[in-house]
C-alpha cells in the first residue's frame, strides 16, 4: 500500500500550501524590533541617536522660524537670482521661463515617468514663490502665468502626442533662444554680459558646460580608444593635462590667457568662464565615458561587426547606448559637481549668487546675517541638484527594462 | 556570384563557396593555426570538432575576419580575405555568425536585434526589415517573444533570436561557433532542431560544436582539429565508425 499511495501522490503532485511569515516579521512592530531594537546594544544606539536628532531638530527649527532675520533674502531676493539685471528687461527672462515651461509641459505631457519628478519640482518651486507674502504684484502673475502654462501646456502635449516632434525643435533651438531673449542681439536693448548674475548665471553656466562637455567627452573617450596615434594622443594628453589642473587655474587660465590665443580680441568674461567650465567638464566625461566603454564585453562588438555594421554604426547603436547606460550614475555625479562649481566664477570676477550673497553680508544693513543668506543659497542648490540625483535614479530605473 | 542552381547538383560536382589555403596564425610566437587547409562546398555541412584549444573556434572566426591571419589566403563566395576593409565588410554581409555566448544587444528588444543590421548595413525600409524578421522568428518558434528584450529569454530562445539575427542579413554561409556549450542541457535540442531545419535547407554551415549526435546526424563533412592542424576528415561515417589516425581514435575515445 505505501507503494500505491506514493504513485498516487505522484499522479497529482500536491503543492503545500503557502503559510504567512511569523507575525513578529511584519508590520510596524516587526520592522521597530528588526531595525531599532534587534539587541540592547542596538536599542542603546537608536536612543542615543534618536535624542541627538530630535535636539538637532528642534534647533534647526527655532531657527528658521523664529531666530532667522529672513528680510535680508526677500528683500535681495531679485539681486540673488538675476544679478543686476535691468529691471526694465526682467520681462524677458519671464517671457524665457514662459517659453522653458512651455516645452517642459509638452514632455511631460507625452513623457510621462522621468519628467513626471521635474514637472512636480518646477510645479512645486513655482507655486510656493506664488505664495510668497513679500513678492511684488506684477511677480505674482508671472509665476501665476508660468505655472498656467506648465499645466496647460501638460494637457496639451497628453491630448496630441503628435507635438513631440515640435517639442523636440524646441528644446534644440532653447539655447539660441536664451542667448537672444538674454542679450538681445541688437534687435531688443542689448543687455551686456557683464549686467548678468545671479543664480541665473549659475545656471546657464552650468546647462552650457553640461549640453557642450556631453558630446565632448563622448568624442574624447572615443579619440583615445582610436587607432590612429596622433588622435589617440592628443585625447590622452587633453583629459590628462585638464584632470591634472584645478578648475580655478582653468577658470584664470580663459581669463586672462584666452586673449593671448585670440589675437588680443577681448573675450567676453562669462563666455570665457562657459569655454573653461565646457573644457574642464568634457575631460572628466570623457574618463565616465571611457569606464562604460571597458565595461561592455567584446562579444558585443564582435556580433555587431560579424552582422557587417561598420565602426560609426556600430559605436553609435551598439557600444554607446549600453557603454553611457551603465555610467548614468557617474555622468550625473560629474554634472553635479560641474553645476555647483559654477559658484567659482566668483573670482575672475563673476556676479554669481555666491558672489551675490557675500557682498549682500558685507553690507552694513545686512551685518551678522551671514547664515541666512548663505542658508538661502544651500537651498537652492540643494533643490536642482537633488532633482538631478533624482531624475538619474529614475532614468536608471527605466532603462533597466530586461537587464542581464 | 555562385547561382542556385548549383544546389540541384549533387555535392561533389557543386563548387567551393569557401577556399582556405595555407592558413597560418600566430596569437604573439604563438602557432595557433598551421597550414591549414579546407574547401566547402555551397550547401555543404561541416562540423568541426577537437579538443579545447585546438584552434577550431580560431579558424572559423578568421572566416569572417574576427581574427587577422599572417599568411596563407581566404576566399569566401568569390571575395579574397585581405586586409582590405571593403572586402571585409562584403565578406561579413554574406557570412552569419552565431557565438557561443549568443551576444544579443540587451538594450534593444528582439524585434530591433534582428532588423538593426538589414536595416543600416542592406538599407531595407523597416517595414520589410520587421516582416523579414517576424518571419524568422515564426521559423525558430518564438514569433511571440518580438517586442521582449533578450534578457527575458531563455538561453535557448536567446540562441533561436540569434540564428534569427544571423539569418535576417540573407547570408549564404552560416559560421557556428559552439553555440549550445552555454545552454542548460534541457535546451540544446531546441537550438539543435533550428540548425537541423536550417541545414536541410540548404544553408552552406561551419558548425565548431561537441555535439556528437548533431555531427553524426546533420554533417555531410567532419574536420578533425588537434594543435592547430587538420588530423582528418571524411563523412560521419568514415570519421566516426573508422577512424585512421591515432589522435582521432583517441580524442573520439575520450568524448564517446
Amino acid at each position: 500500500m505505501p507503494h500505491m499511495s506514493s504513485q498516487a501522490n505522484l499522479q497529482q503532485p500536491q503543492k503545500r500550501a503557502e503559510t504567512p511569515p511569523p507575525k513578529t516579521s511584519v508590520g510596524v512592530i516587526g520592522w521597530l524590533r528588526q531595525n531599532l531594537f534587534s539587541s540592547w546594544a542596538n536599542s542603546l544606539l537608536t536612543v542615543i541617536v534618536g535624542t541627538a536628532a530630535f535636539f538637532l531638530l528642534k534647533a534647526i527649527f527655532t531657527w528658521v522660524f523664529f531666530g532667522a532675520e529672513w528680510h535680508v533674502v526677500s528683500n535681495e531676493l531679485n539681486f540673488l537670482l538675476i544679478g543686476r539685471y535691468p529691471e526694465e528687461e526682467v520681462w524677458r527672462i519671464w517671457t524665457l521661463l514662459l517659453f522653458f515651461h512651455a516645452l517642459l509641459g509638452l514632455s511631460w505631457g507625452f513623457g510621462k515617468g522621468i519628467m513626471n519628478s521635474i514637472a512636480y519640482t518646477i510645479g512645486g518651486l513655482l507655486f510656493i514663490s506664488m505664495l510668497l507674502p513679500f513678492i511684488e504684484m506684477s511677480t505674482r502673475i508671472w509665476i501665476i502665468a508660468n505655472l498656467a502654462t506648465l499645466i496647460s501646456f501638460f494637457f496639451i502635449g497628453h491630448k496630441f502626442p503628435k507635438v513631440k516632434k515640435i517639442t523636440f525643435v524646441g528644446w534644440f533651438l532653447s539655447f539660441p533662444i536664451v542667448i537672444f531673449f538674454i542679450n538681445g542681439l541688437g534687435i531688443l536693448p542689448n543687455v551686456s554680459t557683464n549686467l548678468w548674475g545671479g543664480f541665473m548665471l549659475n545656471i546657464l553656466l552650468a546647462v552650457v558646460a553640461i549640453v557642450c562637455s556631453f558630446p565632448l567627452g563622448i568624442l574624447l573617450a572615443l579619440g583615445r580608444r582610436s587607432k590612429l596615434p596622433i588622435v589617440k594622443y592628443f585625447c590622452v594628453i587633453y583629459i590628462e593635462v585638464i584632470r591634472g589642473i584645478p578648475l580655478i587655474t582653468v577658470l584664470f587660465m580663459a581669463k586672462f590667457m584666452l586673449p593671448l590665443f585670440t589675437g588680443g580680441i577681448e573675450v567676453d568674461e562669462v563666455v570665457g568662464a562657459m569655454v573653461a567650465l565646457t573644457m574642464f567638464s568634457a575631460a572628466y566625461m570623457a574618463e565616465n565615458v571611457r569606464g562604460g566603454l571597458q565595461s561592455l564585453p567584446r562579444g558585443q562588438f564582435e556580433a555587431s561587426q560579424a552582422l557587417g555594421l561598420n565602426s560609426t554604426y556600430t559605436t553609435v547603436f551598439v557600444v554607446l547606448p549600453q557603454a553611457l547606460k551603465a555610467v548614468i550614475p557617474a555622468i550625473v555625479g560629474q554634472y553635479i559637481a560641474i553645476f555647483k562649481d559654477t559658484t567659482l566664477v566668483l573670482i575672475i570676477g563673476l556676479l554669481d549668487i555666491l558672489e551675490i550673497g557675500l557682498s549682500m553680508i558685507a553690507k552694513p544693513e545686512y551685518i551678522g546675517l551671514d547664515m541666512e543668506v548663505l542658508v538661502f543659497g544651500a537651498v537652492v542648490f540643494f533643490i536642482f541638484c537633488y532633482l538631478m540625483a533624482h531624475v538619474s535614479r529614475r532614468l536608471e530605473k527605466s532603462l533597466s527594462v530586461g537587464n542581464r | 556570384m555562385l547561382d542556385e542552381k548549383n544546389l540541384q547538383k549533387p555535392l561533389e560536382e557543386r563548387e567551393d563557396i569557401i577556399e582556405v589555403k595555407n592558413l597560418n596564425k600566430w596569437f604573439g610566437k604563438h602557432h595557433v593555426l598551421k597550414d591549414v587547409d579546407v574547401n566547402v562546398k555551397q550547401g555543404e555541412v561541416v562540423v568541426i570538432l577537437g579538443p579545447s584549444g585546438s584552434g577550431k573556434s580560431t579558424f572559423i572566426r578568421t572566416i569572417n575576419a574576427l581574427e587577422e591571419f599572417q599568411k596563407g589566403e581566404i576566399i569566401v563566395d568569390e571575395i579574397n580575405l585581405s586586409n582590405d576593409v571593403s572586402n571585409i565588410e562584403a565578406i561579413r554581409k554574406e557570412t552569419g555568425m552565431v557565438f557561443q555566448q549568443f551576444n544579443l544587444f540587451p538594450h534593444m528588444t528582439i524585434l530591433k536585434n534582428i532588423t538593426l543590421a538589414p536595416i543600416w548595413v542592406r538599407k531595407w525600409k523597416r517595414e520589410k526589415a520587421e516582416q523579414v524578421a517576424m518571419e524568422l522568428l515564426e521559423r525558430v518558434g518564438i514569433p511571440e517573444q518580438a517586442h521582449k528584450y533578450p534578457g527575458q529569454l531563455s538561453g535557448g530562445q536567446q540562441q533561436r533570436v540569434a540564428i534569427a539575427r544571423a539569418l535576417a542579413m540573407q547570408p549564404r554561409i552560416m559560421l557556428f561557433d559552439e553555440p549550445t556549450s552555454a545552454l542548460d542541457p534541457e535546451m540544446i535540442k531546441e537550438v539543435l532542431d533550428v540548425m537541423k531545419t536550417l541545414a536541410r535547407s540548404g544553408m552552406t554551415m561551419l558548425v565548431v560544436t561537441h555535439e556528437m549526435n548533431f555531427a553524426r546526424e546533420v554533417a555531410d563533412r567532419i574536420i578533425l582539429f588537434d594543435d592547430g592542424e587538420i588530423i582528418e576528415e571524411g563523412t560521419p561515417t568514415e570519421l566516426f565508425d573508422n577512424p585512421k589516425h591515432e589522435r582521432t581514435k583517441m580524442f573520439l575515445s575520450q568524448i564517446l
